[in-house]
């Protein structure tokens, strides 16, 4: 005789097992996505269009223009002739930035102090044109320097060093927080439809009339995802590491063992929407409303929480992925211990175990309400 | 007389519909009792209450003498519950199924196969033990969930129109699989739409608008019919019962299958004369017309009206 919670779990691992569709799910999202995100979502600036309106057509413009695109960060899409030929450019897509070096470069270089080169940048993607700016200005900083050191007195100088991702890889960045938004999402979406679609098929109603109790229920249905989710997990990880060259310093284990906890909250959080939840369509809106965007917009993942709105911040506190970004970021890149990492861990307990308490409490094994 | 199932007074309201009215009701240990009414009486409402999915909201009832509002865990330790609607999982097996209800009501792993084995073999489900429920046809679908319904061993045995849906033989099959329960001393409460599932019932009530209306035996319910009943058997049956109703000189004339039913409280001789010259005025060939003894059916329409 098996306590009645496993035999709810068996039959849940066949249900996965026979359902094509949540296989395909627990399979192929994880690598669609990290394929996805991990090609397309990045921050690294490479080869952007920009055009030249080189109008001293000297040995010397020509020599600094060679060296702007040898960073590889630029390349020449347009070689303008006259100034009336950089809005036509723009407008074509032809170039993102414009590069305007005066008559007499090359004369006044050696001569005068102030020589104005002109930066146009298509601002309609601004996020671009910021780091173009940058790009640019950076780069003629350090060309006027070294062209005349000695007229700058520069007295500090700033070395930069970047610690954990020196390269300032985007990959490195957003692999840890795919980690923590797919298995948010997995867990979700799979448990966010199986109470829900017992209720719509009438199997609940022959569950019930059991003696079973409705936490029994509630484990029941969450245990079978944790095993398939601490896959994916492992899934991913292993894929950034393999595809993305992402380093991954903590220890495995440690990694698994704040894996199973993050997964025990996102499991509950589906639980609860679908506990209270009358329909399977309800209960997948519900979840993408709660769990897949806050992880998307309010973990971290993406764009920095300290640069959001007060009452954004304050919601991003109870976004368990915000949590899991930490402690996985932590784990793979600085490879830092449970020392380190017991405030978002016990957050993550906390949390789950509240939510799963609720929905038990809140589950009636009858058909009321 | 010991009662198996008591229900007294129970009442139930969904918003502003009664679905049940203060209805009392009493089964006796080990009989078969029928359920009879028309869609919408309150026959699921009673039966879900009396599982616990459904809370009343007056009233008290017993199961085996246990308060099933009390304790509905101990009560459904021992009741078997089957809903109108198959409700067992498609993508499981018929063994998967029984076996995940077996355990449900923790019945012990060896118990478990030696039911199921039972069960295969009453239910004669025991060839298609690998197939998907899915797979199964109507009659089978609803064989597979009485087994599961039956693998705790239920005392009292709830069943919500077990047969809707199902093709005449398998129907005649479950029924005589019920008679096989009730012959082992199960409680059996069934609700059914079919007058001649009623008649293989110990004893039958008709529930209307949430309340009882009659309770006996089959055979005692023709009795209560008052009336002199003639079955009249003609062309165009349909026409032939518009005409009737219309002249109004009859108590009541129903349609069962291609005859038809006239009640009347004058003597039949002239009922009879009264048909025929109806009839005759619309064209319509009388090929016979004999008093009948009035069936079930005929009372609970007269009930009805």
């Amino acid at each position: 005789m098996k306590p009645r919670f496993i035999a709810i779990m068996q039959k849940e691992f066949i249900h996965i097992w026979r359902d094509p569709r949540s296989l395909t799910i627990i399979i192929l999202l994880p690598l669609v996505m990290i394929f996805l995100y991990g090609y397309a979502i990045t921050f690294d600036i490479k080869e952007i269009k920009i055009g030249i309106l080189d109008q001293d057509r000297s040995p010397t413009s020509r020599e600094m223009v060679r060296q702007l695109t040898k960073s590889g960060y630029f390349v020449v899409t347009a070689d303008l002739h006259d100034r009336s030929e950089i809005e036509p450019a723009f407008l074509g897509r032809k170039i993102v930035a414009a590069v305007i070096i005066p008559d007499n470069f090359s004369r006044d270089l050696n001569t005068s102090f102030r020589i104005p080169v002109q930066l146009l940048v298509d601002g309609s993607n601004s996020n671009l044109a910021t780091v173009t700016i940058n790009y640019i200005k950076t780069f003629f900083l350090t060309y006027s320097l070294q062209i005349n050191a000695r007229l700058l007195n520069a007295p500090i100088d700033m070395q930069p060093r970047v610690w954990y991702n020196p390269d300032l890889k985007s990959a490195n960045f957003i692999a840890p927080g795919l980690v923590a938004v797919i298995m948010m999402l997995i867990c979700a979406l799979l448990t966010s439809a199986t109470i829900a679609r017992e209720r719509e098929t009438g199997t609940m109603e022959q569950i019930l009339v059991s003696p079973i109790r409705s936490a029994e229920i509630i484990v029941g249905k969450t245990f079978p995802y944790i095993f398939l989710a601490i896959i994916d997990a492992i899934a991913i990880v292993v894929f950034a590491w393999v595809v993305f060259k992402v380093p991954f310093r903590g220890h495995p284990l440690l990694f698994l063992f704040f894996a199973v906890v993050y997964v025990y909250t996102c499991l509950s959080l589906g639980i609860f929407i679908s506990a209270r939840v009358k329909t399977q369509q309800v209960a997948l809106m519900a979840a993408q409303l709660v769990t897949t965007l806050p992880s998307l917009l309010l973990s971290g993942f993406i764009f920095p929480i300290v640069s959001m709105p007060k009452v954004l911040q304050l919601i991003s506190y109870i976004v368990p992925a915000k949590y899991f970004l930490v402690i996985i970021r932590s784990v793979m890149l600085k490879g830092v211990g449970m020392a380190a990492l017991w405030q978002p861990t016990l957050f993550l307990l906390v949390f789950g175990t509240l939510l799963l308490f609720i929905s038990v409490k809140r589950f009636k094994t009858n058909l009321e309400g | 007389m010991t009662y198996d199932i008591n229900i007294v007074d129970v009442s139930k309201r969904f918003g502003s519909t009664v679905a049940l009215d203060g209805l009392t009701l009493n089964v006796r240990q080990g009989e078969m009792f029928g359920l009879i009414g028309p869609d919408g009486a309150g026959k699921t409402t009673l039966l879900r209450i009396l599982c616990g999915l459904y809370l009343a909201d007056a009233g008290h009832h017993l199961l085996a003498g246990v308060d099933g509002r009390k304790k509905m865990r101990t009560v459904r330790s021992f009741i078997g519950y089957m809903p109108q609607r198959f409700s067992l999982y498609p993508d499981l097996s018929v063994a998967e199924n029984m076996r995940f209800f077996a355990d449900l009501f923790q019945v012990p792993h060896k118990e478990r196969e030696i039911r199921l084995q039972r069960l295969l073999e009453f239910s004669r489900l025991g060839p298609f033990i690998d197939r998907r429920a899915h797979a199964l046809s109507g009659g089978m679908k609803q064989k597979l969930a009485l087994s599961c319904t039956l693998i705790h061993t239920p005392k009292i045995l709830l069943l919500d129109e077990p047969s809707t849906g199902v093709d005449p033989v398998s129907r005649r099959e479950f029924w005589s699989i019920l008679a096989e329960l009730r012959g082992q001393g199960v409680t059996i409460l069934v609700t059914t739409p079919y007058m001649d599932e009623a008649a293989r019932c110990d004893r039958i009530a008709f529930i209307h608008k949430g309340k009882i209306l009659v309770t006996d035996e089959p055979t005692a319910i023709p009795s209560l019919f008052k009336k002199n009943l003639l079955e009249l058997h003609c062309r165009q049956h349909v026409m032939a019962a518009r005409f009737l109703e219309q002249s109004r000189a009859f108590e009541s004339v129903k349609i069962f299958g291609d005859r038809l039913h006239v009640s009347s409280h004058k003597p039949n001789a002239q009922t009879t004369r009264l048909i025929k010259s109806t009839l005759a005025a619309a064209n319509i060939d009388v090929i016979s017309i004999k008093p009948v003894q009035a069936r079930i059916e005929d009372v609970f329409v007269e009930l009805l009206q």
